[in-house]
């Protein structure tokens, strides 16, 4: 019973963590690419004259494709047509079952480990389960049974074939130095020391298998500059052209959803998933009252600074609107102080004379929020990319996959081994 | 005509453009694409920390505002006395090439101005804000100098607008 409430309550933590992280980059996308190109983005969408920086757009968006017709193309497949977009998106849900997202938590006496389902081919399920989702696409491509759905059905698998080996030569590397195909081992090597300085993540021993890895992934997630698959300039928008409402939303949702698979996996392959540089978990159980003290302090230091950017902007756009609007940034004031606040009052329980059961939690606290962070920075990542680089076209697509990333992918492994048995 | 073979010439643009083959540097994309992210991460930072400059204006709120000689919105001129300025001689309708005036003449009651229009109607749709009505008119009777661009309605009837319409000189961007 226990265990089942355990594994239940992880399930619950990772799609929590997963449909929040799609939300927020939703609006990273729309808000960051905005930015980028000296726009100001959306900012339209308001409850009571109150826009949060356009967060209030991703409601909009639910409630406009919940209450839009579901149009079908009378000459689509309907079996199929209506299969793929659960696919697409329950493979992208399916695939962190097994990323690791903490060590362990103390419950009442008993260590649980921080992953949903700790298999000894952890990596395998990855990649099985990841390339199930090109299905998806290839289906909805096919069943909607139109030009552009199908051509882009086609690149999608032509691109998936292609990226997928060199996605695995770059893994097995990884595999080769950690000797383990659970990610919980791999994690958990990655937080050891090389040469007693460098933490021994996945991108210092391996790295232009990272290289091949993340552009691998890139490719994967149907990302620019690898969004042949719905590539707008020449078919429309690829496979999910034919569909619309929830059914285009799940599409939608699974693209953010394969981000954020991407994400964990660069961060807890190659950048040390949950382990912090130089702080194992031995020494942020020794010195948890130390830390917590520092990091309420850095987080009141933080938020007092953001505060007063805030009440910069308060001055400067007194009369701007000249309604409602105008008072969002005192929002922010208040919103930060009050996080400000929340920290002191954290500080008033006195933090550093915490005992060895909060010591463990603490320690707990800290690595899923770095394992958290980690996720955030790579997740926007792929949306900085997209808006810096163009589109490949499609011959350099394979060109770059067959005859740059595969050649190098195996020539890592050859280099890892003959390095391996010479150390 | 380029056949197959000929090479396009790329003389007079600028350095580096053509299908010139890729230097190292460039075709390993790895250093062009770390220099791209350090290009766009800058204009994010600084829209982050500078929102007012920001070259986007708040549209219905903030409305551009075009220069004088601008040709917006027709208006009729009016007399001292609230009647049009217009004698219905038919020159802005004759000239115009998108042929989108409508002017119905009648006799004045006052021997000294002759005709004035019954009628006087534009159709804002055919309309291409030229200009020419305003080069053609003797009396000064017909102006495109409202400002206003907003011209939208509901339905095409309500483009059609008459004399009342134009002599009342309206500058709130509603038909």
């Amino acid at each position: 019973m226990e265990l089942v409430l355990e594994i239940l309550a992880k399930c619950v933590y990772m799609i929590a963590l997963i449909m929040i992280m799609v939300v927020v980059l939703i609006w990273a996308e729309r808000k960051g690419a905005a930015f980028i190109q000296d726009r100001t983005g959306p900012n339209r969408a308001a409850i009571g004259g109150v826009r949060l920086a356009g967060l209030v757009h991703p409601i909009a968006d639910v409630l406009k494709l919940m209450f839009k017709e579901d149009i079908e193309p009378t000459h689509r497949h309907r079996a199929f047509y209506n299969l793929a977009p659960w696919i697409v998106f329950s493979v992208a849900l399916t695939t962190y079952a097994v990323i690791p997202f903490g060590d362990h938590l103390t419950v009442a006496g008993r260590k649980v480990g921080l992953v949903v389902a700790d298999l000894d081919v952890g990596i395998l399920y990855v990649l099985a389960v990841a390339s199930l989702g090109t299905y998806g696409v290839v289906m909805a491509g096919w069943a909607a049974n139109n030009k552009f759905t199908f051509l882009g059905g086609i690149r999608a698998t032509a691109q998936m074939i292609s990226y997928e080996i060199v996605m695995g030569l770059a893994l097995m590397g990884l595999i080769m130095v950690f000797s383990s195909l659970r990610l919980t081992d791999m994690v958990a090597g990655q937080g050891e020391l090389l040469w007693g300085f460098l933490p021994k993540w996945g991108v210092v021993v391996q790295p232009l298998g990272f290289i091949l890895f993340i552009v691998a992934v890139f490719a994967e997630t149907n990302r620019n500059p690898f969004d042949l698959p719905e590539g707008e300039s020449e078919i429309v928008a690829g496979y999910h052209l034919e569909y619309s409402s929830m059914k285009f939303a799940l599409f939608f949702m699974a693209e953010y959803a394969h981000m954020v698979i991407g994400a964990a996996l660069i961060a807890t392959l190659y950048f040390g998933g949950y382990q912090i540089p130089w702080l194992p978990r031995p020494v942020i159980e020794a010195h948890a009252g130390l830390l917590l003290t520092i990091k309420l302090v850095a987080v009141v230091l933080a938020s007092v600074l953001i505060a007063l950017l805030f009440l910069r902007r308060v001055q400067r756009e007194k009369n701007k609107f000249g309604d409602a609007r105008d008072r969002e940034p005192v929002l922010g004031v208040l919103f930060w102080l009050a996080l400000a606040l929340a920290a002191v009052g954290g500080l008033a329980l006195r933090p550093w004379a915490i005992g060895p059961a909060g010591a463990d939690l603490v320690a707990t606290f800290f690595q899923v929020g770095m394992f958290v962070a980690k996720l955030v920075f790579f997740a926007w990542l792929f949306i900085w990319v997209r808006w810096t680089l163009p589109r490949f076209r499609y011959d350099q697509l394979m060109h770059l996959g067959w005859k740059v990333m595969l050649p190098l992918g195996l020539a890592n492994i050859v280099v890892t081994a003959v390095v391996m048995a010479l150390v | 005509m380029l056949d197959a073979g000929s090479v396009m010439s790329f003389e007079g643009l600028p350095k580096g453009s053509g299908d010139k083959k890729l230097g190292f540097r460039d075709s390993i994309y790895l250093w062009e694409v770390v220099r791209g992210l350090g290009v766009t991460i800058g204009h994010l930072i600084h829209n982050i920390l500078h929102t007012g400059e920001m070259p986007t204006r708040q549209y219905p709120e903030e409305k551009h505002v075009y220069g004088e000689r601008f040709r917006g919105r027709h208006r009729l001129m009016q007399r001292e006395d609230g009647s049009p300025r217009c004698v219905a001689c038919q020159m802005c309708s004759t000239y115009c090439p998108a042929d989108c005036i409508t002017i119905v003449a009648a006799e004045h009651p006052d021997p000294a101005i002759e005709k004035y229009p019954a009628s006087f109607d534009i159709d804002l749709l055919r309309c291409v804000y030229c200009g020419l009505c305003e080069e053609a008119c003797p009396c000064d009777a017909i102006r495109l100098d409202t400002g206003i661009y907003e011209i939208a309605a509901d339905s095409r009837a309500s483009f059609l607008v008459g004399k009342e319409f134009l002599l009342t000189n309206d500058t709130d961007g509603t038909l």
